[in-house]
């Protein structure tokens, strides 16, 4: 177990400025889950914590060492793969052991080592196969206990679940999760599924071209989303957004087809006339039974079971709004929403960043 | 492209009897004609019935060939060949794959020329070589004046020889230094995921261990395959053993330059009766163990050809 620091962290291919100046402090036994589009720099971030890559810029510290210098041995890091790069011509036992076998432990120490991590991930009658006859939850196992079996300071994970089937997928998250209390183990990883990102972190640090978007724990980044595109990322559906015209005198914000929309100035101190944009949650907004609020035209809905999303335009821009399944609705309509002061966002039309 | 028809698999089978019947029927002659009898041999008439005569002429072609004595040297030098350059094939792909140092794509397009320049090209200079494998650096001594300055000083006259004519490793070297094998395990090196290598260096493998613990064992099909084609070449070669084994009463020859040797001509016979069903045997014998390691290795690498394993 150990913190994780990073400062100022840069990673240039060529002319490409892939990692840019990124800071972050983990502390020690955390579970921190990096999350962003595909492409945004979250791999080249874990790599150059393992020392698969090389840093242009900036320092990494694990524990007390400054490892900017030090080859991936000598780190502390155990890492799962994408794909798991299994050692296709060694057995599990093998796979599972083998950092064991380089770092010259005694071969009854390895097999007691190997038995017991295969007894924690539910692999005991395996050990004996090679990676090729076995299925893909099996083979993310192994390469859960390959990572385990060393003790590392550090795991760093890249999207370890998104080669599995859905319900695997949750059945393995919940498996991370429970080996992160059992073990304690400072974690970093790496998803582009925000969901497997709000239920398995401790933090979740949002990446976007490079750069950190945010950082916090799931609910301060549900709740508080730091920018437009951290809303819009976040939840399932992401935050509805829209651009509004604030006039502060009048303490109402004017949509596009020119809808008027009370909000509490004591509340939003800090808008300022102009151009904003209005985001609210699709199920913090509801159906007003008087038929006064914002109007939205619906166009076609997604059954969830419990609840369904109904999806529909207000001044011509999609919104998307959560009902109860016993709701009435019918397409094509129009209707009236009401939205809470507390349940509105408002974000810098030009920066993106959240006005407060 | 596969495609089943009634007549297209008439039509394969047929092509492919054609073939086997064209590479089977001169083996077949030779195996007749060593067990003929010198008369039976010599009757202008083609035989297809084997005779009951293969011992004995089994025994006098071991016997006139000293082929116990050929057959080992030509062992010697194709396992030589094949091992050395199964060995430096993977170490020098392994340096060229995996390092990044000064001059790599220099290095790779030197080793790359030597494609076009096959032993039968270079015949002359390398056996000015072999005669004296240190000829090269006596003639750079001797052009850049350097020998002249030592004779000056200490009044020895440099004269630098390291014969390898007759020798095992005459016959060996020059047969290694080619590049075939050098592509063959580059592009399997290539083929390696990336992955792999990043897994392994986590769990703390250093080259050495990645070259003999992942690479070797997962290219043991390529080996196979590699081993076998260079034991044949080297089996098979005719020109270099003939130019480089001078001392036929001393060190010999290879099995198949000593062929030669059995096949009838004036000196051999004496002007009697060309005993071609002794060269015949003699050519069976040759033939046996390449055949032998063909057949034996032949599971490996089709056993690595079925079951790749990522
Ligand atoms: N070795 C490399 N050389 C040049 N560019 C690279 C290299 N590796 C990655 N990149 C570029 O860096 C950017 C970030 O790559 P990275 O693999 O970190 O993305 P990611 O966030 O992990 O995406 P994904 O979710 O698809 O895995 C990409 O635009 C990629 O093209
Ligand atoms: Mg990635």
């Amino acid at each position: 177990m150990a913190a994780v620091s990073l400062s100022a962290v840069s990673k240039k291919f060529g002319p490409n400025t892939v990692v840019d100046k990124v800071d972050l402090a983990i502390e020690a036994g955390e579970f921190v889950v990096i999350l962003g589009p595909s492409g945004c720099g979250k791999s080249t971030l874990l790599r150059m914590i393992a020392g698969l890559e090389a840093t242009s810029d900036g320092e990494i510290q694990i524990g007390d060492v400054v490892v900017n210098d030090l080859e991936p041995r000598a780190r502390g890091c155990a890492m799962v793969f994408q794909n798991y790069a299994l050692y296709p011509h060694m057995t599990v036992a093998e796979n599972i052991g083998y950092a064991l076998k380089v770092a010259g432990l005694p071969k009854a120490d390895r097999i007691a080592r190997i038995q017991s991590v295969a007894q924690m991930l539910g692999l005991g009658e395996f050990l004996d196969r090679k990676p090729m006859q076995l299925s893909g939850g099996q083979r993310q196992r192994v390469a859960m206990g390959r990572a385990m079996i060393r003790e590392p300071k550090v795991f760093l994970y890249d999207e370890p679940l998104s080669n599995l089937d859905a319900r695997l997928r949750v059945a393995m998250r919940a498996e991370i999760r429970r080996l992160h209390q059992r073990l304690g183990t400072t974690s970093l990883f790496v998803t582009h599924d925000q969901v497997e990102a709000m239920t398995l972190a401790d933090r979740i640090v949002v990446m976007n071209q490079g750069r950190i978007e945010q950082i916090g724990t799931p609910d301060e980044i549900y709740r508080r989303p730091a920018s437009a595109y951290v809303a819009s990322f976040i939840g399932s559906p992401g935050l509805n957004l829209l651009r509004v015209n604030v006039s502060t005198n009048d303490g109402h914000i004017k949509f596009g087809d020119g809808q008027l929309l009370a909000y509490d100035r004591k509340i939003w101190k800090n808008l300022q006339d102009g151009p904003v944009t209005f985001g609210f949650r699709a199920e913090e907004a509801r159906l007003a039974s008087d038929g006064r609020g914002l109007s939205i035209r619906f166009s076609f809905s997604e059954e969830l079971g419990s609840s369904r999303l109904i999806y529909g335009a207000v001044a011509d821009e999609e919104a998307v709004l959560m009902i109860d399944h016993d709701e009435k609705f019918s397409a094509d309509e129009t209707a009236a929403l009401s939205i809470p002061n507390s349940a509105m966002q408002f974000f810098s039309a030009e920066t993106g960043r959240r006005i407060s | 492209m596969i495609e089943r028809t009634p007549l297209l698999n008439v039509t394969t089978y047929i092509v492919l009897c054609i073939g086997a019947l064209m590479v089977f029927i001169p083996l077949w002659l030779v195996f007749v004609g060593a067990t003929l009898t010198v008369r039976e041999i010599n009757i202008p008439e083609l035989h297809l019935i084997p005779g009951n005569h293969l011992f004995e002429n089994l025994s006098a072609a071991w016997e006139r060939g000293h082929l116990g004595e050929r057959l080992t040297n030509s062992l010697i030098m194709s396992l030589g060949v094949a091992t050395g350059k199964v060995a430096m094939s993977a170490i020098t792909a392994f340096g060229l794959v995996y390092f990044r140092f000064p001059g790599r794509m220099l290095i790779f397009w030197l080793i790359f020329i030597t494609l076009m320049l096959p032993l039968e090209v270079r015949i002359v200079p390398t056996y000015a070589v072999a005669a004296n494998a240190l000829w090269p650096f006596q003639s750079i001594l001797d052009a850049t004046g350097i020998s002249g300055i030592i004779a000056s000083l200490t009044g020895i006259q440099l004269a630098l020889e390291w014969n390898l004519l007759n020798s095992y490793t005459g016959l060996i070297l020059p047969l290694i230094a080619t590049a075939t094998g050098t592509f063959l395990y580059r592009q399997f090196f290539l083929t390696v995921p990336d992955e792999l290598l990043e897994a392994a260096r986590m769990d703390g493998a250093g080259p050495f261990r990645f070259l003999t613990e992942f690479l070797i064992p997962l290219s043991r099909a390529n080996m196979a395959a590699l081993f076998t084609i260079m034991f044949l070449y080297a089996w098979n070669q005719y020109l270099w053993p003939l130019l480089a084994t001078p001392d036929r009463a001393g060190f010999g020859t290879t099995a198949v330059v000593e062929l030669k040797m059995l096949a009838p001509n004036v000196s051999t016979t004496g002007g009697g009766t060309p005993d071609w069903n002794v060269a015949m045997a003699g050519c069976l014998i040759v033939m046996l163990p390449p055949l032998l390691l063909v057949a034996f290795m032949q599971r490996y690498f089709v056993r690595g050809l079925i079951a790749t394993e990522k």
